[in-house]
């Protein structure tokens, strides 16, 4: 194995545990429930204006199977398509592949700063950490991004990285990091603080860095799309834009880019369209950069691909639906999943993206559901988040051996289910737990079952099982 | 038209902790002229074991259920996560069978095989009703088990705040991942100590053992009562277990 991929973030604790440290704060739980609760709301609005909702999710489902499915033909097709155009294709295998790539980059135009626009494939990958080390300075230029930036935080959602963030809260961050700080915790006075604090960046930044949130292969066009037009800024200032992209955000033709571009605003922040719609193919001469290059990135996709079952998730289009609906996510925040991508989509990409089931926090995170359906319901490519986490879970259990606690008592339970005498047999022998119980209920179970009763009352098990009544009462037939 | 037979598929759950569940739908299905059996050979869908990630030890039980309920003309089930776990999981286990296409969870068996929504149910109380997440999102049961409860003579029927909100059960997840099911249990209780009801009920007896063991732990007085056992209490024999 190489380096590690940097996709879950080094010394995170398992989920069971960072959750534990998330539900106690208090502060955390408001503001997501405030934001996870309105966002939930506003999407739903917006997804009942169409009729035709189910048939553009199968739409988007379909054509990005077609492209995961022909993802070589149509990788070769966009390379070809953007260097016609005067773009420079760069494959990267992993993430320090990649880093190495934009860093040579940076160098090459002697640039010591690069201004960035909001992308989750470079902050999968760390790249600022990287460009850091190498002594060049990124700056985060989506709203989000920078309240995380400053403080010196880490993301906690794919669209709203400072979600678990409140505006006063905010209004500190930009105190500490801003040289003029904001008049006040209104969001105008905010959004002011960092218009002021960024337009400098824009101005004198030589070089922009960017993710994308679709490429047209039969063009070699590249679409990101945003809210805040501080994207558009760092996509046509700078001399050169570099943009970092994974395999999968293909789509063969402008007419695929039609369905996305319905359905992405609507699930993500409720919009019937999103504000910016930033669309560029190479280089055109007195328009916009001067140099264009597209790092293709990897990074455990192609392994992830091979998964049967496990490669839907490629089919993500970032827009958080299924975060902002999880009930589990809505309580611990994004950063109980130790990795950029968190929630639902987290729980099964992260762990795939980083391919080694023997980690144990990455093997938590397909845990970290109750397998509600929420996400998939609302899923606009219609990724089945609950089969995916359930196909991980085997995964994690096969990485796991036979020899753990839980897998000798999931084997035991397994051997008495599958004859009816001895699950007779120990439905009688669990009504001995009668013993425990007060008017039918137990306080405090021993062992594991403590984790029940730490909160919730057991029921005693009844001296007769309905199999019982049932063979008094009944002539059996069969 | 001689009586369809009926086979119960009771789910390991209910047939060991939550007996009169079973009965209940007995005598419900009896009511409704059904010719109902029990094949004794049945013991559980494989959920846990599934859901887990020990999908080698659910495929045996998922052959061993096709065969016990081959040759009945419809099976029920008085839970949406273990139906949904036949219809949906068990065919990506083992292939399909006649057993798992003729399976049924209870609202559903009524409504679309039996097609009444009125079982001639009588329960005086005032109640509200969680939608399982299976049995909503897996099944698709829509509003059916509320058209029956609907239908109960004298029940008052009160709508849960955020009813699709999953309950924080999840199986294995209540352990792995106790304090945040916990967590999630506790809006759920809010949620249904809002409505003022004295009764919440749900199709799902797993469901109801997490938040009715939540609610009895906080001495709420709400507690919680299967679909089935409302469903099968009449005016003349009220069901004991459910008006405690
Ligand atoms: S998994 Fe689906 S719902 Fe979640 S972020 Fe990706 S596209 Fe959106």
């Amino acid at each position: 194995m190489g380096v590690r991929n940097p996709v879950t973030w080094l010394g995170s604790p398992v989920f069971p545990k960072a959750a534990h440290e998330a539900l106690a704060d208090t502060q955390l739980r408001r503001n997501l429930r405030k934001a996870t609760t309105t966002i939930r709301t506003k999407r739903a609005g917006v997804v009942a204006e169409l009729d035709d909702w189910e048939r553009l999710r199968q739409a988007g489902e379909a054509i990005k199977d077609d492209v995961l499915a022909n993802l070589d033909t149509y990788l070769v097709r966009l390379e070809k398509a953007v260097t016609a155009r005067g773009g420079v294709v760069h494959w990267a295998r992993d993430a320090e592949e990649a880093n190495r790539i934009v860093l040579d980059l940076v160098r090459a135009e002697g640039a010591d700063e690069v201004v960035k626009v909001k992308s989750m494939a470079t902050a999968e990958i760390g790249l600022n950490e990287a460009l850091e080390a190498g002594g060049v300075r990124a700056v985060e230029t989506d709203l989000a991004e920078l309240i995380v930036q400053l403080g010196d935080d880490r993301p906690s959602h794919i669209l709203v990285p400072a979600i678990h963030r409140n505006r006063a809260e905010i209004r500190d961050v930009f105190r500490r990091g801003m040289a003029e700080e904001p008049a006040s915790d209104e969001p105008r006075d905010l959004a002011e603080a960092a218009r002021r604090h960024l337009r400098r960046k824009f101005l004198s930044a030589k070089v922009a860095i960017s993710g994308a949130n679709f490429a047209v292969a039969d063009t070699g066009s590249i679409v990101v799309v945003e809210s805040e037009g501080n994207g558009r800024m760092c996509l046509t200032l700078p001399e050169t834009l570099i943009t970092v992209m994974g395999i999968e955000k293909l789509v063969p033709s402008w007419q695929d880019l039609e369905v996305f571009l319905q359905l992405l605003p609507r699930s993500s922040t409720a919009e019937r369209m999103n504000p910016y719609t930033s669309v560029w193919s190479g280089v055109t001469p007195g328009d916009g950069p001067r140099r264009f290059h597209l790092v293709l990135l990897d990074n455990g996709r192609t392994a992830t691909l091979a998964d049967q079952v496990g490669r839907q998730a490629l089919r993500c289009i970032r827009c958080s639906a299924c975060l902002n609906v999880c009930p589990v996510y809505e309580r611990t925040g994004g950063q109980a999943y130790g990795s950029v991508y968190p929630g639902p989509i987290g729980a099964i990409l992260a762990p795939q993206l980083a391919g080694d089931m023997h980690d144990e926090q990455a093997a938590s995170l397909p845990y970290a559901s109750s397998l509600c359906g929420a996400c998939y319901e609302v899923c606009p490519v219609r990724i089945n988040i609950p089969e995916v986490l359930t196909h991980l879970r085997a995964e994690a259990v096969r990485a796991k051996g036979k020899r753990t606690p839980e897998a000798i008592a999931m084997a035991a339970a397994a051997w008495v289910f599958a004859d009816p005498k001895r699950y007779e047999a120990a439905q009688k022998a669990g009504s001995l737990s009668r013993l425990l119980a007060r008017d039918g209920r137990i306080k405090r179970l021993p062992g594991p079952g403590a984790k029940w009763t730490d909160s919730r009352d057991a029921p005693a098990v009844p001296k007769e099982s309905f199999r019982a009544w049932w063979r008094k009462n009944h002539v059996q037939r069969s | 038209m001689s009586a369809p037979r009926v086979a119960l598929f009771a789910t390991c759950l209910t047939d060991t902790l939550y007996p009169e569940t079973g009965k209940a739908v007995v005598r419900l299905l009896t009511r409704l002229g059904c010719d109902v059996d029990f094949p004794l050979a049945q013991t559980c869908c494989g959920q846990m074991h599934y859901n887990t990630g020990y999908h080698d030890h659910a495929r045996p039980l998922a052959r061993d259920y096709a065969a016990t309920f081959e040759g009945y003309d419809h099976v029920v089930a008085p839970s949406g996560s273990c139906g949904a776990m036949v219809r949906e999981i068990h065919p990506s286990l083992c292939g399909t069978s006649p057993a798992v296409e003729r399976t049924y969870e209870l609202s559903e068996f009524l409504v679309d095989v039996l097609g009444v929504t009125d079982v001639g149910a009588y329960f005086p109380h005032r109640v509200t009703y969680h939608p399982t997440c299976h049995s909503l999102r897996m099944l698709g049961v829509g509003d059916k088990p509320l058209s029956l409860l609907r239908a109960v003579k004298g029940l008052e029927l009160v709508e849960l705040p955020q009813a699709e909100q999953c309950c924080g059960f999840g199986g294995t997840f209540a352990l792995k991942n106790a304090e945040t099911s916990t967590a999630m249990l506790a809006d759920k209780m809010r949620c249904v100590q809002d409505t003022g009801a004295q009764v919440l009920s749900a199709g799902d007896n797993s469901c109801l053992m997490h938040i009715g063991g939540g609610l009895s732990r906080l001495r709420t007085g709400v507690r919680t009562v299967h679909l089935a056992e409302i469903l099968a209490s009449t005016e003349e024999e009220p069901w004991a277990s459910a008006t405690r």
